[in-house]
Order: C-alpha cells, then sequence, then structure tokens
C-alpha cells in the first residue's frame, strides 16, 4: 500500500489579502517624501544630516532593544523608519544632531517599546518624543531660525498681529519644522494616502472642520478668510491632521471613535492656539487626544448587524 | 411597501477583485462524471441528527433508493447514487476532517435506477404534499450550510413569509458552479422557486444574482418576465453577499441577528442548487442525488464544473479534472474563504461540497503574523458590524465576559477580517473557536444551573414530605 501523505490545514479563509504592515509604512514614507524634499531644498543641506541620523538612530534603538531583550527584529517592519522621519520632520533646520539621536531613544524605547513594541504604543511615538524634547530643550527646540532668517514664525506674528503672507505660508517660504512648512507638500502626500485608502479623510476631516469652527467662534476675527487661512496654513496642523493624528495605533478603530476624536482635536488645537501663551499646539493636541482614545474606544462599540434592543425583545 | 427600495447591497466586505478567480472555470460547460470506485455515504451531511441506515451490508441497492433514513425532524434521508452492493457501514473520513459513521456501496457499474412515482402537476398539488416531497427527497441547503429544507419550509407563519430569495450570489472566489446551473439549466432554477412560492401566498420570489454575472442576470430576467411572482435582482458584488442574514438585507432591507430565523424577517432563502434539487422532487419525484461542484485552482489541471454524484470519492474528480499540474500546497473543500482544508483527499462529495480548490501556494499558512496596528481594516471589512481585532484579542486572552460584551458570537465566520488584515493575524480562526469555546460554555452552565435548580427542587419537596 501506498503511503498516505497527509496535506497541510490552515482555518479560513484560504486567501489573503497581499497588503501588509511593512507595505503601508513604506507608503506613508513615499507619501511623506514631499514634504521632506521640500525642507531640504528649503533649509539646506544640514537638514539631509538631521533626518539622516534621526531616521537611523531611531531604527538602530529598535534593533538595539529587540536585541537586548531577546525580541524578534522589526526594524525591517519599516515602522522605526516612519517614526524617525516623522521626527525628522517635527525637528526645527537648525537642531543639533545629539537631540535628534536623544529624540529618537525617547520616541522609540519610551514611548513605544517600553510598552509593547508595535502596536501598543498608546500615543504616537514621534509626537511623544517632540513633545518631551519642547519641554527638556526648549532653546533648541523652538529656535526655527535659519541662515539670515530669525525671529518668530509667521504663525506666531500672526498671533501677535502683525500682517503677514497667506500664499507663502501655503507654498512654504516661511520659518518652522523641516517637514511642517509647505502645506502643499504635506498635501500631495495626504492625497495619494487618501487616494490609496491607507488613511482615511474621517479624522483629517473632523480635525479640521471642528478647528475652523472654533476658531471662527473664539478666534476673534470671525470669518475672516485671511486669518482662517493663516491658521490652517500655519504652524503643524496639515502635517499633524495627516500624518499624526491619523497614526493608526494612537487613534480610534471604529468611524465614530475618529469622528469624536477629530473633533476633540479640533477643540484642544483651538484652545491650545486662541487661550494659550504659545501660537502652536498640535502636538499637544494630539498626544492628550491619543491618551482619551481608549475611552473613545469604550463610547463607541457599534452595534451588531440586526442588533435588537434587549427590553423591547423580539422584532427589530 | 412598495415605496421600499432594495440597496441591492450590505455594509463592510471585501472586493476580492481579480483574485477571485472565476474566470478560470466559468466558460467551460458542465460536465457529467461517473464515478468509477465505492461510494460513501455519510449519515450526517446536514445540521441535524444523523440519519439511520436502512439497508444492510451485503444488500443490493439501486440508483434512487432510500438507504438511510432521516433520524428526527431536523435530519435528511440519503439515496443511493449509483447501483451495486453495500459493502460496509463504517466510519469514513468526510471533508470536515472528522470520522462519520457512512454506508459504502460498491459500484456495479450498471446504473440501474428505480422507478420513481408519478408527480402530480403544480397546479394540483398541495403544499403539504411538496413539503413532503422535498423532506423526503432528502433535501439540504446546498450552499455550505447543509440545513434540512423541509425544516425551512416549514415555518410558524407561512402567511407571514412574504419574501422567497434565491440566493445564485455566489460571493465566494473561484466557484462558478451556481453560474453554470443558471447558464445551462435556468428553467430549473426558476421552477425550483415556483414550487416555494406555492407554499407561500403572500411570497414575492427573488432571483437575487451578483452583477459579475451580467448574462446569468439577463437570461433569467428574460425568462421570467411573465412571471409576476418573479423578480431578478443584480446585487453588488462584493463578498460575504451571499450570507443568509446579508442577502436579506440586501433584497428586503431587513437585518436579522444570530438569534432570528430568516422566517423572523418573513423571508425563506434558498441556494440556486437548492431550487434546482426542490424542482426535481416535486415535478419529478426525483431525490437529491446529484450537485454541481467546481474543481478549480491553479494546481488543476483542467478547472471546470462536474455534475457530480453525491458520495464520489474526491480523487475521482481530480482524475477528471486532469490531475494536478504541480503538487499542490492546499486542498479545499468549498471556497477560499469559507472551505475546509483537507489533510486527505479520501473523501467524499457530500450534499453540500460545492467546490474542491486545489492552489499551489497555501497562503494562509506562509503568511507571517506581525502585531496588530489597530488600523481599523477588519472593522471595515466586518460585515457584521464587530470589532475583529479587538475580538480575537479577547478570544486569545479567553476572556468571555469581553468577548460577549462585544458580540462575539454574530460572527458568521465570513474570514473577511482575516482576508484584509495587514499583519495578517487569524482574526476569524480565533473568533471562530472562541465562539464555539463560548456556545459550549453557555451550555454547560444553562446545564449546571438546570441540575442546580432540580437538585433544590427535589430538596424542597423532601423537606415538606417530611414536615407532611
Amino acid at each position: 500500500m501506498e503511503e498516505k501523505r497527509l496535506m497541510s490545514v490552515t482555518s479560513n479563509p484560504h486567501i489573503r489579502d497581499n497588503c501588509t504592515t511593512r507595505k503601508i509604512m513604506m507608503h506613508v514614507i513615499i507619501a511623506l517624501m514631499p514634504a521632506t524634499l521640500f525642507g531640504i531644498w528649503h533649509f539646506g543641506a544640514y537638514t539631509i544630516a538631521v533626518i539622516l541620523v534621526t531616521v537611523v538612530s531611531a531604527m538602530f534603538f529598535e534593533w538595539l532593544y529587540e536585541k537586548l531583550m531577546h525580541l524578534p527584529i522589526t526594524v525591517n517592519d519599516g515602522s522605526a523608519a516612519l517614526t524617525g522621519l516623522l521626527l525628522a520632520l517635527n525637528m526645527p533646520p537648525r537642531i543639533p544632531l545629539w537631540i535628534c539621536v536623544i529624540g529618537s531613544l525617547v520616541a522609540i524605547v519610551l514611548v513605544k517599546q517600553l510598552f509593547g513594541g508595535l502596536g501598543q504604543n498608546f500615543m504616537n511615538p514621534a509626537l511623544g518624543a517632540r513633545c518631551f524634547l519642547v519641554i527638556s530643550f526648549a532653546k533648541y527646540m523652538t529656535d526655527f531660525s535659519y541662515d539670515t532668517f530669525t525671529g518668530a514664525t509667521r504663525l506666531a506674528q500672526l498671533k501677535s498681529g502683525e500682517l503677514v503672507n497667506t500664499f507663502e505660508m501655503v507654498v512654504g517660504n516661511e520659518m518652522g519644522t523641516i517637514g511642517e512648512v509647505s502645506v502643499l507638500a504635506v498635501v500631495i502626500g495626504a492625497c495619494y494616502l487618501i487616494l490609496l485608502g491607507i488613511i482615511d479623510i474621517t479624522i483629517p476631516g473632523t480635525y479640521i472642520l471642528t478647528f475652523v469652527i472654533f476658531w471662527c467662534i473664539f478666534g476673534g476675527h470671525g470669518l475672516d478668510p485671511y486669518y482662517i487661512t493663516g491658521q490652517l496654513a500655519g504652524g503643524g496642523l496639515m502635517l499633524g491632521a495627516f500624518f499624526m493624528a491619523t497614526d493608526y495605533v494612537s487613534s480610534p478603530i471604529t468611524t465614530k471613535g475618529r469622528i469624536i476624536f477629530g473633533i476633540i482635536l479640533g477643540i484642544l488645537t483651538g484652545v491650545f492656539r486662541v487661550f494659550a501663551s504659545g501660537a502652536e499646539g498640535v502636538s499637544y493636541a494630539i498626544i492628550i487626544s491619543n491618551l482619551l482614545v481608549p475611552l473613545i474606544e469604550r463610547w463607541t462599540v457599534p452595534k451588531c448587524f440586526g442588533y435588537v434592543k434587549p427590553e423591547k425583545g423580539g422584532k427589530a | 411597501m412598495s415605496q421600499f427600495r432594495p440597496r441591492f447591497t450590505f455594509d463592510g466586505g471585501i472586493h476580492p477583485g481579480a483574485r477571485d478567480n472565476k474566470d478560470i472555470s466559468k466558460e467551460k460547460p458542465i460536465k457529467d462524471v461517473l464515478p468509477k470506485g465505492d461510494l460513501v455515504y455519510p449519515v450526517s451531511q446536514h445540521i441535524g441528527a444523523p440519519a439511520k441506515p436502512v439497508v444492510q451490508v451485503g444488500d443490493r441497492v439501486k440508483t434512487g433508493q432510500l438507504i438511510a433514513e432521516a433520524g428526527g425532524f431536523v435530519s435528511a434521508n440519503i439515496y443511493a447514487t449509483v447501483s451495486g452492493t453495500v459493502k460496509a457501514i463504517e466510519k469514513h473520513r468526510v471533508p470536515v476532517g472528522d470520522m462519520v459513521q457512512s454506508i459504502i456501496v460498491e459500484n456495479d457499474g450498471l446504473y440501474e435506477e428505480v422507478e420513481y412515482p408519478e408527480a402530480k402537476p403544480l397546479d394540483k398539488i398541495s403544499k403539504e404534499e411538496i413539503v413532503a416531497a422535498v423532506k423526503n427527497a432528502g433535501i439540504v441547503g446546498m450552499g455550505g450550510a447543509g440545513f434540512p429544507t423541509h425544516v425551512k419550509l416549514s415555518p410558524k407563519d407561512p402567511a407571514k413569509i412574504d419574501y422567497v430569495i434565491a440566493n445564485c450570489a455566489e460571493c465566494e472566489p473561484y466557484l462558478t458552479s451556481d453560474y453554470r446551473r443558471m447558464i445551462e439549466n435556468p428553467e430549473l432554477v426558476i421552477g425550483g422557486m415556483k414550487c416555494v412560492l406555492k407554499l407561500f401566498d403572500n411570497a414575492k420570489g427573488i432571483i437575487a444574482i451578483e452583477d459579475n454575472k451580467p448574462d446569468a442576470i439577463e437570461l433569467l430576467t428574460k425568462l421570467t418576465k411573465d412571471e409576476p411572482r418573479i423578480e431578478v435582482y443584480a446585487l453588488k458584488t462584493k463578498y460575504p453577499q451571499g450570507s443568509e442574514r446579508h442577502i436579506i438585507y440586501a433584497c428586503t432591507g431587513r437585518a436579522i441577528n444570530s438569534k432570528m430565523l430568516p422566517a423572523d424577517a418573513g423571508c425563506i432563502v434558498d441556494n440556486c442548487d437548492t431550487l434546482v434539487a426542490i424542482n426535481e422532487a416535486v415535478t419529478k419525484n426525483i431525490p437529491l442525488m446529484y450537485r454541481i461542484v467546481t474543481v478549480t485552482g491553479d494546481a488543476v489541471r483542467d478547472p471546470r464544473n462536474f455534475k457530480v454524484r453525491c458520495g464520489t470519492n474526491y480523487k475521482e474528480l481530480i482524475e477528471e479534472a486532469g490531475g494536478f499540474i504541480t503538487e499542490p500546497g492546499c486542498i479545499i473543500s468549498g471556497g477560499p474563504m469559507m472551505g475546509f482544508s483537507l489533510f486527505d483527499l479520501d473523501v467524499p462529495v457530500t450534499k453540500t461540497s460545492s467546490a474542491l480548490l486545489c492552489m499551489k501556494v497555501d497562503e494562509a499558512a506562509q503568511a507571517v503574523e506581525t502585531p496588530c496596528i489597530n488600523c481599523g481594516r477588519c472593522v471595515e471589512a466586518c460585515p457584521e458590524k464587530l470589532i475583529p481585532s479587538q475580538l480575537a484579542t479577547y478570544a486569545e486572552h479567553e476572556d468571555y465576559d469581553a468577548f460577549n460584551g462585544l458580540s462575539g458570537k454574530e460572527c458568521i465566520e465570513c474570514g473577511s477580517c482575516s482576508y484584509v488584515c495587514p499583519a495578517k493575524r487569524q482574526l476569524a480562526q480565533s473568533i471562530k473557536s472562541m465562539k464555539k469555546l463560548s456556545i459550549g460554555r453557555d451550555r454547560a452552565l444553562a446545564a449546571a444551573a438546570k441540575a442546580k435548580a432540580e437538585e433544590e427542587a427535589k430538596k424542597n419537596e423532601e423537606k415538606k414530605g417530611g414536615e407532611a
């Protein structure tokens, strides 16, 4: 009798979509390229060093931590590189490189790995690290001067009542962090992600809309389009809304949750920009909202298909 | 009522798109297969009580002869599909992997058939006779679940049924058996629909077909244009459109949950091939003996559909399809989304075997699982509006309360979540197992509560007895 050969068995489904975590990370990195390249072109060659050092050190710390903890090495999944890139884009153009390394260490080890690695971080690692750096190295982190340009950012000028050129803010001819200056470049990348279905418009949409409404009511300039454009184009709002707030891990999973998340983001950003002493508030708005996600998730469990109210019983 | 506009779709689901691979078997006509080897008839090919064998080892049987009778109301008769001798009644492997008591018939190759009693014409036959004919023929849901059809056709209040839906969606990738049925025998599908409509005076018949089969839609629309009670619906192509709950929603806008039956929403849903079997049973008194099986996949030389006698060995089907091109990585009974993978090809075609899929590469086994990144693709894909990523995590922790708190038992096991997951988590598998565990636990708890109550009642009685 011939020997019976048993075949491998797996549970259904037997086919899988070809989308992987790694591919998603790569797409997001590609989508950040317009903003990255614009930043390099606008701020000069030193920014290349900033970006490289941040990305490479982020990947190194991921590798080192996993090596020391005897965990599977996941540097290949691209998430550490993406965190590094996002952190770099949130740095002032002339930041000392040692601060970049500290930023990567905080982002990867403190915010991400200590809480269980990919998928377990309770806030966006890049933003967590940025806020850490802003508090620890305020002098370096708030100095946006480069070449001959010094002084306040346009968003700060707007707040103090000076006249600014909003068109230049949209294009990106201004001071700010490496990745946030060109709204145009950020939006091009965001469109790429939305068209590919990597991010959905819910969070950035509700975020920006809520912020605009908040600004119109409390901003003190009513519906003046000049100020609205200035607020939207200034600072990290666009970069934050499309690339940071949409971070899967630290945002809600359901559409309803995402809407609430976006509204909270809009209100917090509005509060920080209108009532706080500084001009900017996107980073803090996002990490505070990240912390609220577990609560939001509890409120927004969707009703299952064919759900019947228990007290009524019987027919739907 | 007349104002209602069906949506022809549901929320969630997935679009396998170019990966649905229906083209490879779609164009070739159905081929009859005459079995050569022994035929195996498991006594459990349906949901409900196993059938009881009524033949002995050594008996000679003819094609169409009853060999096992229904073991209860929710059960089904089983008929011999060839003539020959009963060789053994013993445990045999079935496609889902279990060993099931089976009647094994040695085929004598003569295909001698029994004489079927004359059937009454459809306009003279009574409702009871239709249900009896369906019951007698041993018809079960042939889409995969295998629920005895006569039970479905006997709802509590037949007057409340206002839709009879022919489930011709065929949303599973690769499968084309229903499509070939509709193209080659549309009159049998419509005939089956008419038989069922006779049972429900207030019902409208809907033949629901996914819009990736425009020729079938056109053909059936043409053939039913003089039938005032039958309408053809073109449903949006999306998996799992053919799920009973979701096809009801797409056609009628009514949503049912796991605790309800289609009849609670005024619907009767029958699969395409089941309707053909109903037609044969009611108009010709022929029992359920054949089914269409798609033999397909990239490891098969000549993928196509076969008209197969139930009980035929899967190995013979592979031979009929020209054998393997290369050693297949996995063989699946059913479609790629909900089928069972086989570890052994020596299993029979049963009433619910819709396909035999042989793929070069076992994608599911090769997928490397990475951590969940909370992307929400599973939530978007879940047709039951659940949160698969969280359910699977609770399943892995065996946290019953959390699992049930998120309505885990509503899962229809369609596999959409696992399909879309970029982290390649085995979401459906975890949820499926937990669902079974949870249902088992509920039963055990209920049994324990009942036993306790009985014990207490007994004690009370003893007390009373003592007092008296």
